[in-house]
């Protein structure tokens, strides 16, 4: 670590998590923080692991039945991985968007209120969806067509309705795979944007393929390669002065 | 010209043709044979059909003779089979997709299931005379039919549910899992609204076969002569495939021109069916 994180709030941290398909160790003993109210960006090559990472901060890889997770991951001082936990709980709080929009075949409306429906939520269920979609950005543009179907929206606004929709159970964490890599250059900036705005809310990690966009949205970023991860700190250190040579020859574009 | 390759197109070209012509000849075979038969079964059996021929009830004379008990038998054991076969058919393939732990005891399930599929039905005719007829006491009735059907097409059920849960994309239960929704709303909510078209076509189509099986009915003694419609599950029955049966049987020429026309009776009811089955899935699908 080149950069002090003393004094600042932690959203969450792993201690030496590792994460085994079958044979395959895609991810080795990463120890890292992600301070509250940050961007943090994980970039790496194809199949570095970095998905796979961010899939272990919502127990998302518990749905896959070969998938072995070791090691600790704290949420505040909570161990998600302790066996008492039941990652129902978990995911409400660390919400998700994936790479692929997958708005559900349901009205737009539908879309936001099914997690604040599966929750139990007790409050006004019209208003709590008209606040979502304006935080993600798309209200206006969705306002007098609530009850169409999500699936006749644009991939963009279908990226920004999956937001409002995780946005809406009040995460405090949210956890992005690739969320631009199926969208067009304008939409990728939409999202963008609103990743910038959300940051002052939310603890946000997003994976990305484009270093460009860790550059702009990001304030640490982490570089994984091979399942390890290589450097860890402020994103315009590792940008501009990254300590390891295959961070530099990464960010440079010499390899991946 | 590169030396290494084939350069004759035109020869390879013709070997694509004669293959497409074979395999047109194959999809037209098919087709002709099911032409004939409905042409056989049209000419015999047309000139008995009319409105008084549903109606009738079965009559040792031709001219009076109708198909009313055994379309009212038909309606009887196939409501009962869908409703014993849809919740036990759609209960399992939730089970083995959704729950079942990727165990040896799953696999073995799951081939057994296959298997089943393939068993002959006047198998299913036995098991049914032993349980349902005997020891459960339900005699030569509507139930037991049912129940016997019920078990026939079960295997379909499961399977044809299975491919339609299974072809629910993965992305759409992880984002509802990933709302903190749990495993019960996912399924709930999310699989079997957008599964119901595939499951409903599935069942649709297993209850088509049920719809003209003979043999297991036989089996369990329902071929008798039947001029009454069933009035309770525990009245005895007759069903369309059953009065086809018994009529060929006749040694009376008539009788097999009845039969015909109860096979036209059979075939638009089963052709009403998968119509039916195919209206669901465009409906259901295009509600998103």
């Amino acid at each position: 670590m080149t950069d002090t994180l003393a004094g600042t709030e932690m959203a969450l941290e792993t201690r030496d998590l590792s994460v085994h398909y079958g044979d395959a160790h895609a991810v080795r003993s990463v120890s890292l923080a992600i301070p509250r109210n940050q961007v943090v960006a994980f970039i790496g090559p194809s199949g570095c692991g970095k998905s796979t990472l961010l899939r272990c901060f919502n127990r998302m890889n518990d749905l896959i039945p070969a998938a072995l997770v070791t090691g600790q991951v704290l949420f505040g001082d909570q161990d998600l991985y302790d066996p008492s936990l039941d990652p129902v709980d978990v995911r409400r709080r660390i919400g998700m968007v994936f790479q692929k929009p997958n708005p559900f075949p349901k009205s737009i409306y539908d879309n936001v209120a099914f997690g604040l429906k599966v929750n139990g939520f007790r409050g006004d269920l019209s208003e709590r969806v008209e606040e979502s979609l304006r935080q993600a950005a798309l209200w206006d543009e969705v306002k007098d067509r609530l009850g169409k179907s999500a699936l006749s929206l644009s991939g963009g606004q279908q990226q920004r309705l999956c937001i409002a929709r995780a946005l809406a159970v009040e995460p405090e964490v949210l956890l992005m795979d690739e969320p631009a890599s199926a969208l067009d250059p304008l939409a990728t900036v939409r999202i963008e944007d609103l990743i910038r705005k959300l940051r002052e809310d939310y603890t946000i990690v997003i994976v990305t393929h484009n270093m460009q966009q860790a550059a702009r949205v990001s304030d640490r970023t982490a570089f994984l390669y091979v399942g390890e991860l290589i450097e860890y700190g402020e994103t315009d250190q590792i940008f501009t002065n990254p300590i390891q040579e295959r961070t530099e020859q990464y960010v440079t574009g010499r390899f991946g | 010209m590169s030396p290494g390759f084939d350069t004759r197109a035109q020869a390879r070209r013709r070997t694509g043709k004669i293959f497409k012509a074979a395999c047109a000849a194959a999809a037209f075979l098919s087709l002709g044979f099911l032409a004939v038969l409905l042409i056989d079964v049209t000419t015999d059996g047309v000139k008995w059909l009319s409105l008084d021929f549903l109606t009738r009830y079965p009559s040792r004379f031709p001219e009076r003779a109708g198909v009313r008990s055994a379309i009212l038998g038909t309606l009887w054991i196939m409501g009962l089979t869908a409703a014993f076969v849809l919740p036990l058919g759609v209960g399992s393939a939730i089970y083995l997709e959704e729950y079942a732990p990727r165990s040896w005891l799953t696999r073995l399930i799951q081939t057994n299931i296959a298997n089943l599929a393939g068993v002959p039905s006047v198998v299913y005719g036995i098991l049914g005379l032993a349980v349902f007829v005997r020891f459960l006491g339900f005699g030569r009735s509507v139930i037991a039919g049912a129940l016997t059907l019920a078990l026939l097409v079960l295997p379909i059920v499961i399977i044809s549910s299975q491919e339609a849960i299974r072809a629910v994309p993965r992305s759409l239960r992880e984002a509802s899992y990933g709302l903190g929704a749990t495993r019960w709303q996912t399924i709930r909510h999310q699989v079997v609204p957008v599964a119901l078209p595939g499951i409903l076509t599935g069942t649709i189509l297993a209850l088509s076969r049920a719809i003209g099986e003979t043999a297991p009915l036989i089996m369990i003694g329902a071929l008798t002569f039947i001029a009454f419609p069933p009035t309770s599950p525990l009245s005895p029955f007759t069903v369309l495939p059953i009065q086809v049966f018994n009529w060929a049987a006749q040694p009376k020429a008539d009788f097999h021109e009845l039969a015909a026309a109860a096979i036209i009776v059979l075939l638009a009811s089963l052709f009403l069916m998968n119509g039916t089955a195919i209206f669901l899935r465009q409906r259901l699908r295009k509600r998103l």
